[in-house]
């Protein structure tokens, strides 16, 4: 094993172009228990310690710029306002010593479909910033996860930012796990209303073989919300409407049994907690945060 | 009241630290400063790392194993396998010598240590490990009852010659106990109910935080010094020193720091892999097991399945019980034998019945090998009558508390072996008592700033805002012996010196006891201070140069290990009054006609009156000696009948549990687990309080998360981690009220009561009951997942 | 390959490190600073917890190469790190030598009396927090840290906290009594 230590973007990704199989290792978060437990024995690991523009973040206009190695603390910290749902999602992460550690470009990276960030970046929108020697693009959210554990980043290619689009309404982020903390997601869901656009957006996570959205309950909902005129009137979203919202979000679903929970309870707690989030940012909404909303002109 | 006073202490009860005060550990600081040296912090000048190359399938023969490779790694100094092992002896075991210190010819179970390295850096010996080639041939797996007693079923064990295999029905049961008493048929007529469950009980581990690990140094005279974490370092020596080829007084053995062991360091693990290491290349060899591998390192709580008959009249008195357990002991026996007699002799918890017809067995499997966890048996029995108890009397209509208290027993009950219980059994008591604390406030996770997700189920995952919580409320009482049973000749032994050091009289106190982390040393302290009327005392380490305290388990140590330590004191005492006699006695009456006291380094009369000064008495000489201690001799259950006086004490606490059920994602926070439990005698307030809340926690992890899954195809364990294996965390945890009675049992040392495991035993069945209560489901297994609360 | 960082106020140095080695291996084997605790090498449990560059980490999951040129504070230098937070005094760290040979001695009944604790410390031991003490230096770290910017933690912060350290022995009760008792005898300047 060799042990890469780019000191600036540039050489890391000279580095990555000249060793394509180096596991890039920022947090340790993953790699390091796959290397304590002999489950992995990378030919290099390259160190993304060094590199200061990872851990650093610009807010935009319309979106945030999230170097890949933030920590998920400093993301609750400073990005809750921007970033509602992924700061949720953030404080959900392991420990508070992970969360120091960890990263959304890690989590990218592995693609887990139990990554606590997904289903928050689904639904909140985002663009991966990926780059190699070769150039820089940018991602969709939406065309990122591929397969189990795999991702769109070509071998040469590094995270270097996720492009996070800025809440423009209520955000939630829930996960289902056997234990109060410290706990993988059983399943996960990500939920954002933009009244910009009068559009909702979920994401899924460890529910499938990759985080999803659930688009048909998305076409739903925005449906429903635009026939009734709720995004103006701000009236409370009957339960049927938040049931069937629910059921299609379960049917999003295309999990499997294992250690951490049944399929069908995964369906069941998806659709749960879809309809729960629903309820807490539709409330939210409703009262100050959209009021706002609603008298600026949703023009 | 029920029957039983307090200990009332004359000797020693003005010097300051003795017994029933809360004193700190005399290991505390070296704990905190990180300086306390457990038995993975072991380093020697040019050590080897050892690995334990461990078989990937639960059953099969083994056709070959090629070693070529990992022997030609540069760094490696040995490969070992079955073939290597230097003497006639190649088994081991606590009690049936079953377990292959390396496999033969064939695996039982996933994990099973099939070849082990020595290298110069641990990377390096797992390389070699894994380049070790071992040919398997797959054989069916035996996972079950049905499986392992089907007419065809395979042996897991071929030839067995045990002591238990006379009396079992089927070469795959390890042992059966069956207790008869009174007339179940009979009984069965006069009850105006009868409710019958079956019962699952899943498989815990110990997950204690240190794992296995040690260090084994090869001595000049051929012998082997051994610095391991372990609960008994005499039973390790026995087992031990066979295998090696060496005379006992070869293996030297020294406790290391031991990070936890609850029952999973009964068992050996690492100990004569890394002996035999070291005599090979005559090098220091360290081993130690990461997580992944602590799991398959260690035996577990033995998973259950219990199929219960309560009969009860309308006045709501118990008819009869008739049940029977069946332990899955997995591929080794282990402590099964013992698991056994504990769940059948425990089987219908602490109440009075007079027809009880019980059967308990252990399989053979191959399942991971199961033994001793905190509660050993009487655990998994608990949760079910516990679960019964509250059936009948939601049957009868009657209040789950005073149905109980109607048919708790008390000192003077008869067990369903036909022992009477001969000391307070204040179980009605103590169920008044938990049921009598103030309940937690309703609602707690209200703030003003909105629902503070840490206080509500799901906790920092934010699931629900107040969403589908509803409240429960349960309890259960349990019943747990103190010591080893069954005529084990169950002793400890003490080494007590008296001496003058600086100045001031100093006692030192040497036992081979383990101090796992419960903490036998403060007591030993405190009980020197108190018999001998010292301040200073210094506790030895653990080794095999004194003679053997008995395990860590079983709630015996400060009975045993603490009563061996004051029986030696007081004949240091003696002695020390007599050599008082023989200087001072000339000048004072009252060496020869008072009663006379050792306080404050002083001897004093039973008035107070100060004879003499210790440093005096003592002079330059140092009193000293070392005495074994028994506890009342107990009987074997009879094999047919299971009646004989096979425990010494007993030991019982009471739970009450309040949980807040997220009924749509069913998911659960214990908001508080009240537990009450009589201690005889608290010889630690403060570490009396510490052993219940960790007993009860061990308890509470079993209730809601805890389980290693096993492939029920394969027998392959799905989660040895703690990402998979979860253990509750801080978050989990409730604030646990402890309400201590004590009530003296005349026949043990200052009326103390073993008090480690009984927590661990009703803290389960309450926070399920508390859970049935909040959800109305019937819930007949443990752990409850949220599949099972939310119907998924 | 070679790593050079900064432990408990001393530079170190570590010679011949195998890439794949964590900053848990390398403080306990190589620089005989075995207070951080190997209980899950996967970040599950928290005992191997120490400060890299101030900050709560996982020993376990932080690559050896990782720590080049930073600071790193272990349970062995809690006590002069947290005086050097009261009082601005220099840091004494842990010798190598003193950490590195274990020897089976007497314990007396107050073993390392009139060693400097820090208030977390101190309180650990008043409070009965402490059993195996396994988990205890990574908890004592993680709690240090807390009270270092909460100095007035609620029950349920202090849970928060701490809820990357799994301790097996004490059900939790005795350590939450322990924090709130530095938290209460650091207000009270005591």
């Amino acid at each position: 094993m060799d042990f890469l230590r780019p000191a600036s973007w540039e050489e890391a990704l000279a580095a990555k172009a000249e060793h394509p199989t180096a596991v890039p290792i920022a947090g340790g978060t993953d790699v390091m228990v796959e290397i304590n437990f002999d489950h992995r024995r990378p030919e290099y690991l390259m160190d993304l310690n060094r590199i200061g523009e990872l851990y650093e973040w610009e807010v935009g206009e319309d979106s945030v710029r999230l170097g890949a190695s933030v920590p998920y603390t400093r993301i609750m910290e400073h990005l809750r306002a921007e970033l509602p749902g992924l700061a949720l999602a953030s404080h959900t992460v392991a420990s508070p010593q992970i969360r120091n550690r960890g990263g959304v470009g890690g989590n990218l990276g592995t693609a887990s479909p139990a990554g606590d960030a997904h289903p928050a970046l689904l639904a909140a929108g985002a663009e991966v910033e990926a780059e190699s020697v070769r150039g820089c693009r940018r991602i969709p959210i939406d065309a990122f996860y591929t397969g189990v554990k795999r991702n769109a980043l070509a071998p040469d290619e590094l995270i270097r930012a996720v492009h996070v689009k800025k809440a423009d309404g209520p955000q939630q982020y829930s996960k289902v796990g056997t234990r109060n903390a410290m706990v993988i997601a059983v399943c996960a869901f990500g939920l954002a209303l933009h009244p910009t656009t009068r559009t909702v957006r979920t994401g899924i996570g460890s529910a499938a073989p990759t985080p999803v959205r659930a688009k048909a309950a998305e076409d739903f909902l925005n449906a429903a919300l635009e026939e009734g005129g709720f995004w103006d009137n701000g009236r409370i979203i009957a339960p049927s409407v938040a049931k069937q919202f629910a059921d299609l979000c379960s049917a999003a679903c295309n999990p499997i049994d294992d250690v951490r929970g049944t399929a069908s309870y995964r369906r069941h707690a998806v659709g749960v907690m879809a309809r729960r989030t629903l309820t807490w940012t539709w409330e939210s909404y409703r009262g100050t945060e959209g009021a706002a909303f609603r008298k600026g002109g949703a023009a | 009241m029920p029957n039983g006073v307090p200990t009332k202490i004359t000797q020693g009860s003005r010097t300051k630290g003795g017994i029933g005060e809360s004193t700190l550990r005399p290991d505390g600081i070296l704990k905190v400063t990180g300086e306390f040296a457990y038995s993975s912090d072991m380093w020697h000048e040019d050590m080897l790392w050892g690995q334990i190359l461990r078989s990937t399938v639960a059953h099969a023969e083994i056709v070959s194993i090629d070693t070529g490779e990992a022997l030609a790694t540069p760094g490696v100094y040995a490969v070992m396998t079955y073939d290597d092992l230097p003497t006639e002896v190649k088994n081991y075991g606590l009690e049936i010598q079953d377990t292959p210190v390396l496999a033969h010819g064939k695996v039982r179970h996933h994990g099973e240590p099939v070849a082990i390295v020595a290298a110069d850096h641990p990377e390096t010996a797992r390389r070699a490990a894994a380049r070790i080639r071992v040919e398997y041939r797959e054989l069916p797996v035996i996972t079950d009852e049905a499986s392992a007693t089907a007419p065809e079923a395979p042996l897991v064990h071929e030839n067995r010659t045990d002591h238990h295999i006379g009396h079992v029905p089927h070469p795959n049961i390890v042992h059966r106990q069956p207790i008869v008493r009174g007339d179940v048929a009979e009984a069965r007529g006069r009850a105006d109910v009868i409710v019958r469950g079956e019962y699952h009980f899943g498989m815990q581990d110990q997950a204690f935080l240190g794992p296995e690990s040690g260090l084994a140094v090869p001595a000049e005279d051929g012998g082997v010094d051994l610095y391991v974490a372990t609960q008994w370092l005499h039973s390790d020596l026995r087992q031990i020193a066979p295998v090696l080829g060496l005379p006992p007084e070869k293996v030297r053995m020294t406790l290391s720091g031991v990070g936890g062991a609850f029952g999973g360091r009964e068992d050996l693990s690492m100990q004569i892999h890394a002996c035999l290491l070291a005599l090979r290349t005559g090098k220091p060899v360290k081993i130690v097991y990461n997580r992944f591998e602590s799991f398959f390192g260690h035996v577990h709580r033995h998973p259950a399945k219990l199929y219960y008959e309560h009969g009860a009249t309308r006045e709501g008195k118990l008819t009869h019980v008739k049940c029977r357990i069946v332990l899955d002991g997995g591929a080794y026996a282990s402590a099964s034998p013992a698991v056994v007699g504990n769940a059948s002799s425990l089987g219908v918890g602490p109440y009075v019945v007079d027809d009880v017809d019980i059967e308990a067995v252990a399989l053979y499997t191959n399942n991971p090998p199961c033994g001793a966890m905190r509660g050993f048996g009487a655990v998994q029995a608990c949760f079910a009558y516990e679960a019964q108890m509250d059936k009948v009397a939601k049957e009868l209509g009657m209040d789950p508390v005073e149905f109980r208290q109607l048919n708790a027993m008390e000192q003077g009950t008869l067990m369903p072996t036909g022992q009477p219980v001969d000391s307070p059994a204040p179980v009605a008591e103590l169920l008044r008592r938990v049921k009598a604390m103030p309940m937690p406030p309703e609602r707690q996770w209200e703030s003003s700033e909105g629902p503070d997700v840490r206080q509500l189920p799901g906790g920092l995952s934010n699931t629900t805002h107040g969403e589908g919580v509803v409240r429960g409320v349960g309890y259960a009482v349990g019943i747990k012996n103190v010591g080893f049973s069954e005529g084990f000749d169950d002793y400890s032994t003490a080494k007590v010196r008296m001496e003058v050091i600086a100045g001031e009289p100093v006692a030192t106190v040497h036992t081979a006891m383990a101090e796992v982390g419960q903490g036998g040393v403060t007591v030993h302290a405190q009980i020197a201070r108190t018999e001998l009327g010292v301040g200073r005392v210094t506790i030895q380490p653990a080794d095999t140069q004194v003679g053997s305290a008995g395990s860590t388990s079983a709630s015996r140590q400060t009975y045993l290990t603490g009563g061996a330590v004051k029986h030696a004191c007081e004949l240091v005492r003696e002695e020390v009054l007599d050599k008082g006699r023989r200087k001072f006695g000339s000048y004072h009456p009252a060496w020869a006609t008072a009663e006379l006291l050792l306080e404050r380094g002083k001897v004093v009369t039973d008035a107070g009156e100060v004879l003499a000064d210790l440093v005096d008495v003592l002079g330059d000489e140092a009193v000293e000696l070392e005495r074994e201690w028994r506890h009342r001799p107990t009987e074997p259950f009879d094999l047919r009948t299971g009646q004989g006086n096979g425990h010494v004490q007993y030991s019982f606490a009471a739970h009450r549990a309040v949980v807040e059920v997220d009924t749509e994602l069913g998911l659960v926070k214990v908001v508080e687990l009240a537990c009450a439990q009589d201690v005889g005698k608290a010889l630690n307030p403060l570490s009396v309080a510490g052993q219940i809340q960790g007993g009860t926690t061990q308890g509470l992890g079993i209730a809601v998360m805890e389980e290693i899954v096993v492939d029920p195809r394969t027998a392959k364990v799905k989660n040895p981690s703690f990402t998979d294996y979860l253990i509750p965390t801080i978050l989990d945890t409730p604030t646990i009220p402890v309400d201590v009675l004590e009530l003296a049992d005349i026949n043990a040392p200052y009326g103390l009561r073993g008090i480690g495991e009984a927590p661990t035993l009703s803290s389960t069945p309450a926070v399920l009951a508390a859970i049935r209560d909040a959800t109305g489901l019937e819930l007949n297994r443990t752990p409850v997942r949220p599949e099972h609360l939310t119907g998924t | 390959m070679r790593v050079n960082f900064t432990v408990n106020g001393r530079p170190q140095e570590a010679d011949d490190v195998w890439e794949g080695e964590s900053l848990l291996y390398v403080l306990r084997e190589r620089l005989g600073l075995p207070g951080s605790k190997n209980a899950c090498e996967q970040g599950e449990c928290g005992s191997c917890t120490v400060r890299l560059d101030g900050l709560p980490v996982c020993s376990c999951l932080v690559a050896a190469g990782q720590v080049e040129g930073r600071e790193v504070v272990t349970v062995e230098g809690l006590a002069d790190h947290a005086g050097q937070r009261a009082c601005g005094s220099d840091a004494g760290g842990t010798s190598l030598d003193e950490a590195k040979q274990w020897q089976a001695e007497g314990a007396d009944s107050q073993a390392g009396e009139g060693v400097e604790l820090s208030p977390i410390q101190q309180a650990f031991i008043d409070a009965g927090a402490v059993q195996c003490g396994f988990c205890t230096p990574g908890l004592l770290v993680a709690a240090d840290e807390m009270l270092e910017h909460n100095p007035d933690p609620s029950d349920a912060d202090i849970r928060e906290a701490l809820s990357g350290n799994l301790c097996r022995c004490t059900g939790y009760e005795k350590i939450m009594d322990a924090v709130r008792l530095a938290a209460a005898r650091q207000s009270e300047g005591v």
